[in-house]
Formats: C-alpha cells, sequence, structure tokens
C-alpha cells in the first residue's frame, strides 16, 4: 500500500503508534504544501488528520487536499466532542470521522473499513434548482439556458448556497465555509458577492439568493415553505 | 486555493470558448494598459507569468533592466460582456512583478496591495464607495470647444433618450462585471452624469473604477458619443469630480462607528479624518493630477476648495454623510476633492497612508467647520486654522515633494517617477499662451 498522509507533524504518538501497529505506511506533514512536496507519484493513498491542536489548519489542510483535480482519499478526521460542530457543512471535506480521546481499535476499523469501500461515493455532478443549473466537472453555471459568467469566487459562493437549499447562513459561516480561515477580507466580503450574484442572476431570478434580516443569506425557498 | 482559481480560469476557457485573453494593467498615470494572450498561453501565463519589455509604459522604465513580469490574478478573471460573441473575450487584471519574482516598485496594484497589507496588519480592511461623475459629448475635434449632447441637435432622439440609454446600457455591462451600481442620475451640467458604485474593497475597488472608465467609454463609443473624465471640460460649469466614501472595518465591525458620539463616530475615525485634513495638501497632487484638475477645485462649484471637516456642508473637503436607516456598517466619511482622472491605486494608497497615519499618532480632529466656507474671507478662515487645498499642479507638487508621507506610500521609484513627469506638465502647461491672455491683453497692451 502507498503513504497515508498525517496531520499534524509530530502527529499525536498514540495515532503514530495506532497506524504503526495496524501495518499502514504513513508520513506526518505540517502544511498542505509540504503534503503536496512528499506527495507519492502515484498520490497519497489517503489521509489522516487529527483535529485537536490547531483545527483551523486542520480544516485548511484538508480543504487543500479536497479541493484539487484528484482529492485526496479516504480523509479520517479525529475530532473531539466540542468539536462535532464543525463537522456540520463540511461533508465534502472528509470521508468519516472518529472522537477523541480514541479507541486504538477503532480507528484502525474505520480505516480498514474506508480502504475497503475503496475511497469516496460518486458525488453528484450536476446542482439544479429552478432555472439555476451548476455543472461541478466544468465550473459552468446557467440559468434558464442563458450561461452565467461568474468570477471564481461568485462561483463558489453559489455553489456552496445552491447544495444547502433552505439553509440560512449567517456572513461568518459563508466566510469560513467558502472562502476559508486564510482569507482576511472580513465579513463585509460576503454581502459585496451576494449583491454581485443577483445582479449576475437578474431580476427575476434575483430572489433566489434571499436576506434573513439580522442573520444572513438563504438560498431558495425555507424548508417551512416561507 | 491559488490551484483551484487557475483551474476555474482555464476551465471556463476552454467551456465558453474563450478564443484571447486579455492581460490587463495599469501604468503610473492611471492609463489601462493591455496586451492579449491566446488559450494557448494561458496555462504558462496563470504558473509562471508573462515576461514583457517595460520601458514602453509610462513610469516603469528603468536604467538596468527592461523586463517585467505580468502575473494574472486569476481572481480577476472575467469574460467581456461586449465584443463578438463568437470569438469570447476575456479579461484578467495582473500584478507585475521583478523578473526574481519580488514586488515590482513601478507597478500602482502592487503600491496598493503593500499599503492594504499595513492596514492588515494593524486589523483593518479598507473599503471605498466612488461617486464618479463625467461628460458625454459629440466626438471631439481637436482645438473645438466639447459639444454638450443635451444641446444643438447633434442627435435626432430627444436628449434625454440618449443619455438616459446610454447610461442603462453602462450599468447592464457593469452588472455583468461584477461591478454593482448603487445610483445614477443626470447632473448638474449639460450632458454631466453621475455613478455611484457599492462599496468593496480597495483593492477590488481600483479594479473596477479601471474597468468602469473603460466600460463607460465603450459603451460610449458603439453610439458614436465620447464620454470623458476631464475633471473640468466647461468653463463657468461643475467640473467632474470623484467623491470617495471611505471606512475601515474591523471583521464584521465598522472600526469607524462609535456609540454615544453625536455623529457616532469612533476614535478610530476621528483620527483616521483628522490624518487626512492634516496631509490632505502633500496627497493632492495624487488625488488631483491634472493641470486641469485645479481648475475644478474652486468656489462656487460644489468642489471644496479648503482643508476642513463637516457633517453636512459640501464646501468642506471632507463631509460625515448619515447613515441610511443609522445603520452602524454604513458608518463612513466622503473625501470630495478627488476627480476622475486620477489613479486609483495611488490615491487609495495615499489616502489610507493619512488616515492611518492619524489614528498611529493619535491627531486630534479640529473642530467641524458647519458654515459655508465660501462665504468667508481669508482672514476670517485664518482665525478658524482653516487652509485652502493646493491651488494648483505646481503648488501640490511642492507639498508633495517635502512629503515624507506620500514618498513612503508610493515608494521611491513612483515618487521620484511622478514628480519628474508632472514638472514637465507643468512647464508645458506654463509655457502655453492661452485664449484668456490674448483677449485680456493683445489690445488693451
Amino acid at each position: 500500500m502507498e503513504l497515508v498522509a498525517v496531520f499534524p507533524e509530530p502527529p499525536p504518538p498514540d495515532l503514530a503508534r495506532t497506524l504503526d501497529l495496524a501495518g499502514y505506511r504513513w508520513k506526518a506533514v505540517a502544511s498542505a504544501d509540504e503534503a503536496a512536496r512528499h506527495e507519492p507519484a502515484t498520490g497519497w493513498a489517503g489521509a489522516v488528520v487529527c483535529c485537536d491542536q490547531d483545527p483551523d489548519g486542520a480544516w485548511a489542510f484538508c480543504r487543500a487536499l479536497r479541493k484539487r483535480d484528484t482529492p485526496v482519499a479516504p480523509l479520517l478526521v479525529l475530532v473531539s466532542g466540542g468539536q462535532l460542530a464543525d463537522l456540520e457543512l463540511r461533508d465534502e471535506l472528509f470521508d468519516d470521522f472518529c472522537l477523541t480521546p480514541f479507541h486504538p481499535s477503532e480507528v484502525e476499523a474505520r480505516l480498514r473499513h474506508l480502504f475497503f469501500r475503496g475511497g469516496t461515493e460518486q458525488r453528484p455532478e450536476m446542482v439544479e434548482y429552478s432555472g439555476l443549473a451548476l455543472n461541478l466537472e466544468t465550473y459552468q453555471a446557467s440559468i434558464e439556458g442563458r450561461p452565467l459568467d461568474l468570477t471564481y469566487m461568485e462561483y463558489e459562493l453559489l455553489k456552496f448556497l445552491a447544495q444547502n437549499p433552505g439553509k440560512v447562513f449567517t456572513r461568518e459561516m459563508l466566510l469560513s465555509r467558502v472562502w476559508g480561515y486564510e482569507y482576511y477580507g472580513g465579513a463585509r466580503t460576503v454581502d459585496v458577492h451576494i449583491r454581485r450574484l443577483r445582479a449576475k442572476l437578474g431580476e427575476e431570478h434575483a430572489n433566489l439568493i434571499q436576506t434573513v434580516r439580522s442573520v444572513g443569506y438563504r438560498f431558495g425557498q425555507s424548508r417551512w415553505g416561507s | 486555493m491559488l490551484d483551484q482559481q487557475r483551474d476555474y480560469v482555464l476551465r471556463t476557457v476552454e467551456e465558453r470558448g474563450v478564443r484571447l485573453i486579455r492581460l490587463w494593467f495599469t501604468d503610473v498615470l492611471g492609463n489601462l494598459k493591455s496586451f492579449a494572450i491566446s488559450p494557448a498561453e494561458l496555462e504558462n501565463a496563470l504558473e509562471d507569468g508573462m515576461t514583457f519589455d517595460g520601458s514602453s509604459i509610462d513610469g516603469f522604465s528603468r536604467i538596468q533592466e527592461a523586463d517585467v513580469l505580468a502575473m494574472p490574478d486569476p481572481n480577476t478573471f472575467e469574460v467581456l460582456p461586449w465584443g463578438d460573441p463568437k470569438a469570447v473575450e476575456a479579461r484578467v487584471f495582473c500584478d507585475i512583478h521583478n523578473l526574481d519574482g519580488t514586488p515590482f516598485e513601478g507597478d500602482p496594484r502592487q503600491v496598493l496591495r503593500r499599503n492594504l497589507r499595513a492596514a492588515r496588519d494593524q486589523g483593518f480592511t479598507f473599503y471605498v464607495a466612488p461617486d464618479i461623475e463625467f461628460f458625454y459629448f459629440a466626438p471631439p475635434e481637436r482645438g473645438q470647444a466639447p459639444q454638450p449632447l443635451d444641446e444643438g441637435g447633434f442627435f435626432d432622439l430627444t436628449t434625454t433618450d440618449v443619455s438616459g440609454t446610454l447610461r442603462k446600457e453602462t450599468i447592464r455591462t457593469l452588472e455583468t462585471m461584477s461591478i454593482p451600481v448603487e445610483y445614477s442620475f443626470h447632473e448638474d451640467s449639460p450632458s454631466q452624469h453621475e455613478i455611484d458604485l457599492r462599496h468593496t474593497d480597495a483593492l477590488s475597488m481600483a479594479d473596477s473604477i479601471m474597468t468602469f472608465r473603460l466600460v463607460v467609454k465603450e459603451v460610449a463609443a458603439k453610439q458614436g458619443v465620447h464620454a470623458t473624465f476631464m475633471p473640468k471640460p466647461l468653463e463657468g460649469l461643475q467640473g467632474s469630480g470623484m467623491h470617495l466614501h471611505l471606512s475601515l472595518f474591523d471583521g464584521e465591525q465598522n472600526a469607524f462607528h462609535g456609540d454615544g458620539d453625536a455623529y457616532n463616530l469612533s476614535p478610530v475615525a476621528k483620527h483616521f479624518m483628522a490624518g487626512l485634513l492634516r496631509h490632505a495638501a502633500e496627497i493632492t497632487a495624487i488625488t488631483n493630477q491634472t493641470v486641469n484638475s485645479y481648475k475644478r477645485l474652486v468656489p462656487g462649484f460644489e468642489a471644496p476648495v479648503h482643508i476642513s471637516w463637516a457633517r453636512n456642508n459640501r464646501s468642506g473637503l471632507i463631509r460625515v454623510p448619515i447613515p441610511k436607516r443609522g445603520n452602524p456598517s454604513a458608518t463612513r466619511i466622503e473625501y470630495r476633492s478627488p476627480d476622475p482622472a486620477t489613479n486609483p491605486y495611488l490615491a487609495f494608497s495615499v489616502l489610507l497612508a493619512a488616515g492611518l497615519k492619524g489614528v498611529a499618532e493619535g491627531y486630534e480632529l479640529p473642530v467641524e467647520a458647519d458654515a459655508n466656507l465660501f462665504e468667508m474671507d481669508d482672514a476670517a478662515l485664518g482665525k478658524l486654522g482653516i487652509d485652502t487645498l493646493p491651488q494648483s499642479l505646481s503648488d501640490s507638487l511642492k507639498v508633495m515633494e517635502q512629503s515624507t508621507l506620500v514618498r513612503e506610500a508610493l515608494g521611491e521609484h513612483i515618487f521620484e517617477w511622478f514628480l519628474r513627469n508632472k514638472r514637465t506638465e507643468w512647464r508645458e502647461y506654463k509655457t502655453h499662451v492661452s485664449q484668456f491672455e490674448l483677449n485680456r491683453y493683445l489690445r488693451a497692451l
């Protein structure tokens, strides 16, 4: 089996021991850059990311591994009970998770199962919602068949919203999920991009993105039909 | 993130059938420069940049090395909404680097980036919203006075139709290029219009202003009309300004908003204003960079003349607008002297540097000047401690030359080049014998 990437560097000692005992070949890396530098020619076989010490860094690491031509999979994240909420809306960033402090045989069992399944499930390649269509494969968006020319961040924001219709997001949530923690532009950026998206969607579709007063934004109808 | 952005750009070029990619950058005087590459070269350009000879670009020339590197900023990639739909074109703004990869000190966009980084290190993001004025004229002939569309049957249609259509088409084009418009209207002078853009971070806004000027001119030219951002094209009528609404944000919080103050201004806002006021004369050569700019900054035309501030006094340099519905995040100040012929990257750089200097040193804000300053004489103004803005390009350059603040904000390269270039402009102007002089002196003397 090829190398498994492990974050952070150095990894928690009991994680290192568990992986060794289970017979995995692994390499600890401190950042996405380092993961890119040390990546085997055939690619990483998978990754184990421990969110304990540096959760922001860990999620940035997952994001970097997943948002590329061939996303690294399977990816197991280790989170503490208090970090369970962080999993929400990050489904695309990991394949399975395990609570810390972990039981060595649980990590082993989960990894075995993940590798048995042979990577990630098929993700849908089209997102469609009342006239809006996003082709995730080609990055192309259209409304009523008319192509929408979007900048990269506009596209990413629209994709995120359209994948989660009916849900209300605060600016902070959108900023951390779409832009990532590395971005310093501030939550105003979200408003600016929403305004641009509405203009590009055109008058008759601008209300696909609703402002929820003193909370944030919602794409499409609310789940309760209001 | 960067990989993903590049990938997005490359896929879009492929899927949308883009035939030509225009690499945009800005010279020191604020002119948009462009060269085009084919899709085949794009991947390479995104990865390693494109080398070109900078010596023909205003302000890029150096003694040792002429070549510079244009690095596309993939986040600014945008399909151009005009041109042949079967041969789609796109544009991307570039940062200019030296061949060793360091930022090129003659590139205004890099200068603004450096100043914004300094603000970010203090926890601030800088937001700007401009109100841009401009004129529509019949295509100008050399030596002829500009001919407004509103007068003298240039068009068969009624004037409101023509300029109304132009403005509507302009706004539509701007919106498809990610430049949201807040308001637009016909201004006071014949054929004068104003379009107000919604605030965004300063770097995006500087890019947007470059795009804006091109869009306004393109849309007009298609109808055989000439749009101009010349600050004062018509004698005796209002000129074109570019009032800038400025604010600093600290995360989600507007750092200019303060509870318990009469105007809801925070100490940061007041120090920032004090910085702008104290250094206003030094930065005027940048915000008002042409000989013609100073014909706008005269009393009687709603353009500022005095270095003062007030809540609601349009003769002052800084106005503090009342936020809509008392919304704290809309708290801002309006800096009123710049004109639309400025280089937005450099103007934002010196404004930010002056304001932050006030914050860092805790400058105290002078008292508000709420009387109409145009009606006061110099003695009365002197008593209030109110100075005037430089009266000519020459005056501005003299003050700028002595300014450490401007030298640091612009960097040595641009500072020196700008002064040299503008002194030449002033010399050429000074030797010109004008119609005014002929009318006044030829017979009488």
